[in-house]
């Protein structure tokens, strides 16, 4: 503490940055990333992006075609956030240290929410895909597993923090459990619960692109088509048309937000 | 020779009416000149337009011959450094230690890189190291800046202004977060800094108390104009009473109290 | 009575005994979103094209299914090692695109925030930020893949872009936290702005900076995972492909399973810690 603090900065500044050299010199050996090529590779992919990337008028024509499974994928996204949200809701109500019952309920909450924030999407797309083959329910079910760890862990964090005081002040007039939750913990959340939801709506409709692509469904695999053709023009036009819907879905999330946080 | 000539200086805001309006005053070395008035008046927006933390909107400033209001970026850095300026809410980097945030006034004497870096010379480390005794906080040398007390702070900033080897000290309302005991240390420290030291202060206050105690000269603003410039002597009660009025017709409502009494 | 513009006279009226309190902006807000989230998802749910599965049968299918995957794990193809191998290739990539996102944000992020740039800049760098964000991570790696050719250079470069948009948004929301009063405080002694960027805005968001990145790292593990399975990186996420797609070995996708999720567990732990230690600190 009292040593120099300006050789104490130093030194702190010179093992920071000789490890950070240290694993990036290992991160390139060991995913043979080529750092020359990976720059051309960008001038050039910018290149070609100006000159082939964008839709033309013919491109057009399949607009109705994108914007039925852009639909589709929205629709998909909204209700694997929503059915999630109901699991997680529980979870979270159980499970977080001011509203449990038990310390156990805490550890089994944390370990359903932490297995399915960890389980990678894409295993859980091919995993459903062996029952579910091409059908929306595969792209619906895939994204719910995954938002329901998501929105346990951040429902939990949620009502850990807001819940304290309002439930305090509840419990120390006499009231009971059912009604503490319902009176004090859940409007005292809710604001923070809601920006959550539209968060997971926003990832959801982003992450279904994955999903699609791995699964064949909605607007993934509607990208996927036209690009495997070299169809570019149609191409960007899905990446425009998924753009617009992000942008909007952030837009109308942080004007709610701004209303209600 | 005076160091600091301000000539029919006006500040516009956005507002209908000016934050400051025609102020013509100088200033010669080693004087200690406090500008007292309401909140509101224009005492923060008279210091700023001095270092042209704000722009004036019409009027001249020079500061020691030159006139600063024409300078450019780098010009304008050049005089900055002759400028020290002590702040209400202290505005010091609350996560970094004692010297190194008295160090910081030495950043416009450096080149880019160095201040960058952090490096600062032998010199300016023992400078610093002095200067920080004579204000009593030789014990708190490595401690971090959000630990101390407000008055601790207070004297980090003066040191702050001391390690430029300033001219001149712009001090805003430097005693308004203080304890009275802390604020009699500061101001006493301030008093002796431009005794001892030579170095000119301009200190804005709302206590006419203070002022009257410590500075050589008052200067007392009402809706950015200057009604009062005079040494401590002529302020009486009744110029007082002008300064601090917030209608022209308050002064004399003031009076006729005070002679019913 | 006297009358205000956009207050109803109904709060002026004598007090009523219904003790629901009056639904304010928020509330309403509240309702209105909860309301629309669960007609979507009704009407989602009910002309979902669930192309003739017999869902009770695909359920029953899908709980075997992960019973052979995570009771009865096992490689045919690979060894222990080279699965380990593989996983630190993931964690390679992730870290390649964290380093790189992260520093490039660094500097978009110091001139996305408003109390450090001029206005026009800000907001010419967030919008831009905004659409790169916009596109799911995949699609970039897909675009760079057809000037690089699918493997791990066009998903370093893709994952890069959406890592830099994501932390420059992150990065310039902590700056423009950072009062801008000690902003010109340094810039009152003469300071220029690099020094002050250095000297006192880096510092003092350190820790959120630090936190924000670790955040994008974990991010940046699962991103490279998919992209082994989706566009050809190397990579744990190739094995997992490998395995279902091409082996349509269900056992050998539970043992790559486990081994993914147990390096996710890893890095969350330890980013929690970090987080943790990094707030204590500040
Ligand atoms: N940045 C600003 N933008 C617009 N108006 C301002 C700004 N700063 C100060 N003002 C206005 O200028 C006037 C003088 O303010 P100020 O110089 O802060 O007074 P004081 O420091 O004496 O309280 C006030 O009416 C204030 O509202
Ligand atoms: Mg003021």
């Amino acid at each position: 503490m009292q040593a120099d603090v300006f050789i104490r900065r130093r030194n702190n500044a010179v093992v920071f940055f000789a490890i950070l050299v240290v694993l990036t010199a290992g991160s390139i050996v060991i995913t043979q990333y080529d750092l020359q090529k990976g720059f051309t590779s960008f001038i050039k992919a910018f290149i070609w992006g100006a000159s082939n990337f964008y839709p033309d008028a013919g491109s057009l024509r399949k607009l109705p075609d994108i914007l039925v499974k852009l639909w589709e994928t929205v629709l998909m996204s909204i209700a694997a956030t929503t059915v999630a949200a109901i699991f997680s809701m529980f979870l979270a109500v159980f499970g977080s240290r001011t509203t449990r019952i038990h310390v156990s309920f805490t550890v089994i909450a944390r370990g359903i929410g932490s297995f399915f924030r960890n389980m990678p999407l894409v295993a859980w797309a091919m995993i459903l895909m062996l029952a579910f083959s091409q059908s929306s329910l595969t792209g619906f079910l895939a994204l719910f597993l995954g938002s329901l760890g998501f929105l346990t862990r951040a429902f939990m964090e949620t009502i850990d923090e807001v819940g304290e005081n309002a439930v305090e002040a509840l419990t120390s007039t006499g009231a009971a459990y059912f009604p503490v939750i319902f009176q004090a913990v859940l409007p005292a959340s809710m604001p923070q619960i809601v920006s959550w939801l539209l968060f997971m709506v926003e990832t959801n409709i982003r992450d279904a692109t994955l999903v699609g692509l791995l699964t064949g469904t909605g607007i993934g695999f509607l990208f996927d088509v036209y690009y495997k053709s070299f169809d570019y023009h149609v191409a960007s036009l899905v990446v425009i048309v998924i753009v617009i819907a992000v942008l909007i879905v952030e837009t109308v999330s942080n004007g709610v937000r701004r209303v209600i946080l | 020779m005076a160091l600091l000539e301000l000539k029919n200086v006006t500040k516009h805001y956005n507002g209908i009416a000016p934050a400051l309006d025609d102020v013509s005053f100088s200033v010669n070395e080693g004087e200690f000149v406090s500008i007292i008035g309401s909140s509101g008046s224009g005492k923060t927006t008279l210091l700023r337009c001095i270092n042209r933390m704000v722009e004036a909107t019409s009027g001249e400033i020079a500061f020691g011959g030159i006139v600063v209001s024409r300078l450019g970026k780098m010009e304008l850095r050049q005089v900055r450094t002759k400028i020290g300026m002590i702040f209400q809410q202290f505005n010091l980097v609350d996560r970094m230690s004692v010297i190194e945030n008295v160090l910081h006034g030495r950043l416009g004497h450096k080149s880019t890189l160095a201040g960058v870096l952090g490096i600062y010379t032998r010199e300016e480390r023992w400078q610093a190291l002095r200067i920080i005794q004579m204000l009593g906080l030789d014990q708190q040398v490595y401690q971090r800046c959000d630990q101390l007390s407000g008055g601790q702070k207070q004297r980090v900033g003066i040191a702050r202004a001391l390690v430029q080897n300033p001219k001149l000290i712009l001090c805003d309302e430097p005693i308004a977060s203080l304890d009275p005991s802390s604020a009699k240390t500061i101001m006493d420290h301030l008093r002796s800094i431009c005794t001892e030291l030579g170095v000119t202060l301009i200190i804005s206050l709302h206590q006419v108390d203070v002022a009257l105690k410590y500075t050589d000269r008052i200067i007392g603003l009402n809706r950015g104009i200057v009604v009062f410039d005079g040494p401590p002597g002529e302020l009486t009660s009744q110029r007082s009473a002008e300064i601090y009025a917030k209608e022209p017709k308050d002064v004399n409502i003031d009076l006729g109290e005070r002679n019913a009494s | 009575m006297i009358e205000i513009k956009g207050i109803g006279t109904e709060q002026f009226s004598s007090p009523n005994l219904n003790t629901a309190k009056p639904l304010d902006r928020a509330a309403l807000a509240i309702r209105l979103t909860l309301l629309v989230l669960a007609v979507t998802t009704i009407y989602a749910l009910l002309t979902i094209n669930a192309n003739g599965i017999d869902m009770p049968k695909a359920i029953l299918d899908t709980l075997s299914t992960l019973r052979t995957i995570f009771f009865q794990p096992y490689s045919y193809h690979f060894t222990v090692w080279q699965g380990f191998w593989e996983i630190v290739i993931t964690l390679g990539l992730a870290f390649l695109t964290t380093l790189f996102g992260g520093v490039i944000a660094l500097f978009l992020g110091l001139m996305a925030a408003q109390n450090l740039a001029p206005k026009w800049l800000t907001n010419v760098i967030k919008s831009v930020v905004a659409f790169i964000r916009a596109v799911p991570s995949i699609l970039w790696v897909l675009i760079f893949a057809v000037a690089a050719g699918l493997g791990s250079t066009a998903a370093v470069i893709g994952l890069t872009f959406h890592s830099v948009a994501y932390l420059t948004k992150a990065y310039s929301e902590s700056f423009e936290d950072l009062d801008r009063s000690v902003i010109e405080a340094l810039m009152a002694t003469g300071a220029n702005w690099w020094q002050v960027v250095f000297q006192a805005v880096i510092p003092s968001s350190a820790t959120y900076l630090l936190s924000w990145t670790f955040l994008r790292f974990e991010i940046n593990f699962s991103n490279a995972v998919a992209m082994g399975a989706a566009a050809g990186a190397a990579g744990i996420g190739f094995d997992l492909f490998m395995a279902s797609e091409f082996y349509f070995n269900l056992h050998e996708v539970g043992l790559v399973t486990y081994f993914i999720l147990a390096f996710a567990i890893i890095l969350e732990v330890l980013a929690t810690n970090m987080k943790s230690r990094l707030m204590k600190q500040a």
